[in-house]
C-alpha cells in the first residue's frame, strides 16, 4: 500500500509519501559505510576500534592520518558528487531528457578550458590556490554563452541542448590546443585535474566547497516545488501558472552553479552528473524529494568509492578517482540500460 | 462568473498572419466549440485566449482586463487549459498528475492544504478515476489517460476551462466518454468550456455555441443549427453535404460527400 501522510501545521503544509525514503535511509547508510571505508582503508589500514581510537585523538600519529589525509579527501569527495549528481539531476529536469548532464550544457568544457588555461599562464605567477575559481568562473560563463546563443523569444529545452554541445566541442579544442603547446609539467597537473581527483584535499578546501554547497543548497530548497514542474509542456506548465522562462532561467544558473562548484574542487569527475540522478530515477520512481535526495546520496558514494578503490587498488600510486568513476561507474551504468530494454 | 473575449486580435507564427483583427465574446457558462478546416486558426485562437502567444495587435480580455497584464498565477485560477496531446513527466502517478493542478493555488508554505486534498479527491471521483489513482499515468489507456488531464484541470477548480482537441486520438467510444463528462461539469458545475473539436456532428450535439472559422476570421458563429446549414459547411470546409435532422438528438447532422464531384 501507499503510505501518504499530510502534514499541516497552520499555514505550513506538505504532503509526504513515505515508503521511496526507506530505500532513501538504506542509500544513507550505504553512504556512511562507504566514507567508514574510506577513512579506515589506505597505505595504513585500520580495524573499526583503530578508526574510532584515531578519530577520537586527533593529536596522534594515526589521528593525524585519518583528519588530516583522510577526512578532508573523503569529504571534498562526497559534496562534489553530490552537487554534481544534483546538478545533473536538474538539468535533466529542465532539458527534459534523462541524457542532459553538466557536459551537455557546457559546465564541464568550460571548467577545463579555464582550468588547463590558469595553469598554463597563471599558475606560474598566483600559485593554484586561484585554481576552484577559475573553473568555476570558467563553466559559468559557458552556460551563460549557452544560454544568450539559445535565446529566441525565450529558451527551448532542445536548442539548449544542441548549443551546449556545439559551444563544449569548442572548448574541447581550445583546451587541448593548450595543452599540446604547454611544457610538459603543466600538462602533467593539467591531466590529473581532467581526470578528476580529489587527492591532496586540505580543510581549507573541504570549507570552502561546503560554504558554496550549503549556499547551493538553501537557493534549491525553494526552487523544489518548480524543479519538478519543469518536465511538464510548455503549454501545461503556464497553464497551472508557472512563469516558464524565468523558472528556466533559475534551474539551468543553479545547476550551472552547483556543477561549477562541484569541477572546482574535484576536477572533471562530470560522469557523475548522468549516471546519479539516472539511478535515482530508478531506485525512486515518480518526482520527489526523495528521488533528489537519493540522486545526492548516490552521486556521493560514486566518488567517494571511486577515490577509495584510486588510492588502494594499485597502491602505492594514487590514482584519480575520476578514472574509477568512470571505469566503474559506466559498465555498471551500460548493464541497467541492457537488462532495461531486456 | 469569469466571462473571456477577444478583442481585434492579430497574430501569426514568423511573418505570417493567422488571426487577423478578430474579434469575439463567448458565452458564460456554456459549451462553445471552435471549428473550421485545418490551418484556419482555431487552434491559435484557442492558445492565444489562454495566454500562451503573445498577440501582435489586440488583447484577450479575462474578467474585463487585459490577460497579458494579469499575474500567470492569477490568470491559472481563473481559467485552466488542456493543450492537444499533452506529454506527463516520467513516472508520475494519476494523483500526482492531477495534484499539479492545485500548483496556482498553493505557495512555498502551503503545498497540501485541506482544502488541495479535498479538491483532488474530489476531481478523482469526477472522473472516476478513483481505483486508477496510484497507477503511473503512462500505464493508462488513451480514454483514462484523458480524463486523468481532465481531472487535473477540474482539480485546479477554475470558472473556466479551455480544451484544444481532447477527443483526438480516442475511439468514439471514448470520445462520447469525454464530452459526455465536459458536458456534466459544465451542467453541473456551470463551467465555461471552450474548446476546438473536429468532429461536426459531436460538436453540434454537445455546443450550445458554434464558432466557425476561416482563414483566421469567424466566418459563422451562434447555436449549431444557425452555423452547420449545407451552405455554410460548403464555404467553411469547401465540401459539399447535406444537413439532415439527427433523429435522436434534434441537433443538425452532417452528411458529407466526396470534395469533387458533390450532387
Amino acid at each position: 500500500m501507499i503510505e501518504t501522510g499530510a502534514l499541516r501545521i497552520g499555514g505550513f503544509s506538505r504532503v509526504f509519501v513515505w515508503r521511496p525514503w526507506r530505500r532513501v535511509a538504506i542509500a544513507s547508510l550505504l553512504l556512511g559505510l562507504a566514507i567508514g571505508a574510506c577513512l579506515s582503508l589506505g597505505k595504513v589500514p585500520l580495524a573499526p576500534l583503530e578508526l574510532a581510537a584515531a578519530l577520537s585523538a586527533p593529536g596522534s600519529d594515526l589521528g593525524l592520518i585519518v583528519w588530516q589525509l583522510r577526512l578532508p579527501r573523503t569529504l571534498l569527495g562526497a559534496m562534489a558528487g553530490g552537487a554534481l549528481a544534483l546538478s545533473g539531476w536538474l538539468l535533466q529536469q529542465v532539458v527534459r531528457n534523462p541524457l542532459a548532464s553538466p557536459d551537455t550544457l557546457g559546465v564541464t568544457g568550460g571548467a577545463s578550458a579555464a582550468a588547463v588555461g590558469y595553469l598554463a599562464f597563471l599558475a606560474g605567477t598566483f600559485g593554484s590556490a586561484w585554481l576552484p575559481l577559475a573553473a568555476a568562473s570558467g563553466s559559468l560563463t559557458a552556460v551563460g554563452l549557452v544560454y544568450a546563443l539559445s535565446w529566441q523569444q525565450g529558451v527551448t529545452p532542445l536548442r539548449l541542448v544542441l548549443m551546449g554541445i556545439g559551444l563544449s566541442a569548442m572548448l574541447a579544442a581550445v583546451t587541448m590546443f593548450m595543452l599540446a603547446s604547454s611544457p610538459l609539467s603543466t600538462t602533467l597537473s593539467a591531466y590529473v585535474w581532467l581526470t578528476g581527483s580529489v587527492y591532496g584535499g586540505n580543510w581549507t578546501e573541504v570549507s570552502q566547497l561546503a560554504s558554496w554547497f550549503v549556499s547551493a543548497l538553501l537557493v534549491m530548497v525553494p526552487l523544489t516545488r518548480f524543479a519538478l514542474l519543469a518536465p511538464l509542456d510548455d503549454a501545461l506548465a503556464v497553464g497551472i501558472g508557472v512563469r516558464v522562462q524565468l523558472l528556466r532561467g533559475a534551474l539551468t544558473l543553479l545547476a550551472a552553479g552547483l556543477a561549477g562548484i562541484a569541477v572546482a574542487w574535484g576536477g572533471a569527475i562530470a560522469f557523475v552528473g548522468l549516471v546519479a540522478p539516472h539511478l535515482a530515477r530508478r531506485l525512486v520512481r515518480g518526482p520527489g524529494a526523495a528521488q533528489i535526495v537519493m540522486a545526492g546520496v548516490i552521486g556521493s558514494a560514486m566518488v567517494v568509492l571511486a577515490d577509495l578503490l584510486g588510492r588502494t587498488l594499485f597502491l602505492p600510486l594514487d590514482l584519480p578517482a575520476g578514472i574509477f568513476v568512470a571505469a566503474v561507474g559506466a559498465p555498471f551504468f551500460l548493464g541497467l540500460l541492457i537488462r532495461q530494454v531486456r | 462568473m469569469t466571462t473571456i473575449a477577444a478583442h481585434e486580435l492579430t497574430l501569426g507564427y514568423q511573418r505570417r498572419t493567422i488571426l487577423d483583427a478578430l474579434s469575439l465574446t463567448l458565452p458564460e457558462g456554456r459549451i462553445s466549440v471552435l471549428v473550421g478546416s485545418n490551418g484556419c486558426g482555431k487552434s491559435t485562437l484557442l492558445k492565444a485566449l489562454a495566454r500562451l502567444l503573445l498577440p501582435w495587435q489586440g488583447n484577450v480580455i479575462l474578467d474585463g482586463r487585459d490577460i497579458q497584464r494579469q499575474p500567470t498565477r492569477a490568470v491559472a485560477r481563473l481559467l485552466s487549459l488542456l493543450p492537444q496531446q499533452p506529454m506527463a513527466p516520467e513516472g508520475i502517478t494519476v494523483r500526482q498528475l492531477v495534484t499539479l493542478g492545485r500548483h496556482p493555488h498553493q505557495s512555498w508554505l502551503a503545498q497540501w492544504s485541506e482544502q488541495d486534498e479535498r479538491k483532488v479527491e474530489q476531481a478523482l471521483t469526477r472522473t472516476e478515476l478513483s481505483e486508477f489513482a496510484e497507477r503511473r499515468v503512462e500505464t493508462l489507456s488513451g480514454g483514462q489517460r484523458q480524463r486523468a488531464w481532465i481531472a487535473m484541470a477540474v482539480a485546479q477548480d477554475t470558472p473556466l476551462m479551455l480544451l484544444d482537441e481532447p477527443t483526438s486520438f480516442l475511439d468514439l467510444a471514448h470520445q462520447m466518454e469525454v464530452l459526455e463528462l465536459l458536458a456534466s461539469l459544465n451542467r453541473e458545475s456551470g463551467k465555461t468550456i471552450v474548446m476546438v473539436l473536429h468532429d461536426l456532428n459531436l460538436a453540434c450535439r454537445y455546443a450550445d455555441h458554434i464558432v466557425a472559422l476561416r482563414d483566421g476570421r469567424i466566418h459563422a458563429q451562434g447555436t449549431p443549427h444557425e452555423v452547420i446549414t449545407r451552405q455554410r459547411v460548403k464555404e467553411i470546409f469547401q465540401l459539399d453535404c447535406q444537413v439532415i435532422d439527427d433523429p435522436y438528438f434534434h441537433t443538425p447532422l452532417c452528411i458529407p460527400f466526396a470534395r469533387r464531384e458533390g450532387r
